[in-house]
């Protein structure tokens, strides 16, 4: 394919639907990166960047999928490298920046916590090679909400500081939950269809997830509220366009710049 | 013996040939383990075209080793004097420290990695998994972190011998 610095795709409802998973996975992974280097501790920095890694590698999976569903000889870097802000359909939560450490891991409690029993449950999809990528995904993701957790509970009950920054991001992200269980037409059609997994049966496992970790960190579930939206149909909040501007410098300046 | 018949051994025996190679390739960060103690390599074929087709499997999504196992793999097959060779990913079925040989599990024990245990509550939230300290033997140790040094493994501390090590996680 010829140097661009910009794809446009046909996205039929199977390719949106694993673009939006790969994204969020990218996304997510692109922002625990940006943790290497300035982790609390040793561990920590281990600890997230592993994680990061198997979000990537998720996203490389999914990315690899989406190019032989469109099937004109994309590369799971062209999805990665060469979309525009808009045409990213991760949801506002992963693009969060990372705040403190808090704000960190609360973003991974929420998000891990939807995660886990949703790859599970994709594992049993209609379409085999979704089956193959969540049964690879299912086991990295009990290790990230574990990891998550344990580190929740600890800053909730944990110092009075570390408990004030916990609530406060819990508060700040709490917004940002309600996207994860946002479900549109095209992808109701995929949900009938077995291939698709419907995250309202999962809203049960998630509340209880939430309510186990945020009782034993003494903090305090926010009060149901209005959700952020738009992420899934590509209206981003200003922080994805900072990413991407990291993300996708070298492709943008040198078009088909290989290693 | 019929001309299919002999072309079919020929087959069988390039195949012998291409895994024996193959099965020798380590892994570039457990160096003691063959990608076949591993499980990582899952099948050895001759295609149509008479193309050697090797199949390997991340233990992780992320695995950062698949490139470099993909390339050993070709130069040990080009050595062994196979020169058309394709490498392909497989995600399923998603690889399992089940797979990992008794030989390759007692390799890792030797060069100081708790081995993977054979039974996990891997699914419970907070569950505290007891792994014996590859160098003295005791149980009394602790987990420092669920990450360690790469992603299939854990980091650990002896309480006994107060030495560190690694453990690989059982998934």
């Amino acid at each position: 394919m010829a140097a661009t610095t910009s794809i446009a795709l046909t996205e039929t409802p199977l390719i949106a639907y694993v673009l939006r998973r790969a994204d969020d996975a990218l996304v997510l992974g692109h922002r625990l990166s940006e943790w290497c280097g300035h982790a609390p501790v040793l561990e920590e920095e281990l600890a997230l960047a592993n994680i990061a890694l198997d979000l990537i590698g998720q996203a490389r999976s999914l990315y690899d999928y989406a190019a032989r569903l469109d099937g004109r000889g994309l590369t799971e870097d062209d999805f990665a490298y060469l979309r525009d802000v808009n045409r990213y359909r991760n949801c506002l939560l992963v693009e969060q920046p990372n705040g403190d450490f808090a704000v960190t891991i609360v973003r991974q409690v929420v998000f891990s916590a939807f995660m886990d029993p949703y790859w599970r449950a994709m594992t049993a999809s209609r379409d085999e090679t979704l089956a193959a990528i969540a049964a690879k995904a299912e086991k990295e993701s009990v290790y990230h909400l574990r990891h998550a957790a344990e580190w929740l509970i600890r800053l909730g009950d944990g110092t009075a500081e570390s408990h004030r920054r916990a609530q406060a991001a819990l508060d700040e992200l709490w917004p940002y939950s309600g996207e994860l269980f946002e479900v549109d037409g095209a992808e109701r059609a995929l949900i009938e269809a077995g291939v698709a997994i419907d995250p309202a049966g999962l809203r049960g496992a998630w509340n209880t997830t939430i309510d186990d970790v945020l009782t034993q960190a003494t903090l305090t579930r926010p009060a149901e509220g209005w959700m952020q939206t738009g992420g899934r149909s590509g209206r981003h909040s200003e922080h994805l366009g900072t990413i991407l501007t990291e993300l996708q410098y070298l492709q943008r300046t040198c078009p088909g710049a290989t290693w | 013996m019929s001309a299919a018949a002999a072309l079919a051994r020929d087959d069988e025996t390039l195949r012998r040939r291409a895994w024996d190679a193959a099965a020798q390739v380590c892994d570039p960060e457990i160096p003691v383990l063959t990608i076949a103690d591993l499980g990582v390599l899952r099948s050895v074929e001759i295609a149509e075209d008479g193309a050697v087709e090797v199949a390997i499997t991340p233990t992780y999504s992320g695995c950062p080793a698949m490139d470099v196992i993909g390339v050993d793999v070709e130069l040990a097959l080009l050595k062994a004097g196979l020169d058309k060779v394709r490498i392909r990913h497989v995600l399923a079925p998603a690889w399992t420290t089940d797979w990992m040989s008794e030989e390759g599990r007692a390799k890792l024990l030797a060069y100081g990695i708790a081995p993977p245990a054979a039974t996990s509550s891997r699914r419970a939230l907070f569950g505290e998994d007891s792994v014996a300290c590859p160098r003295c033997g005791s149980e009394r140790t602790q987990k420092i972190s669920e990450f360690g040094s790469t992603a299939c493994k854990s980091l650990w501390r002896c309480l006994a011998c107060r030495e560190p090590f690694d453990h690989f996680k059982c998934i």
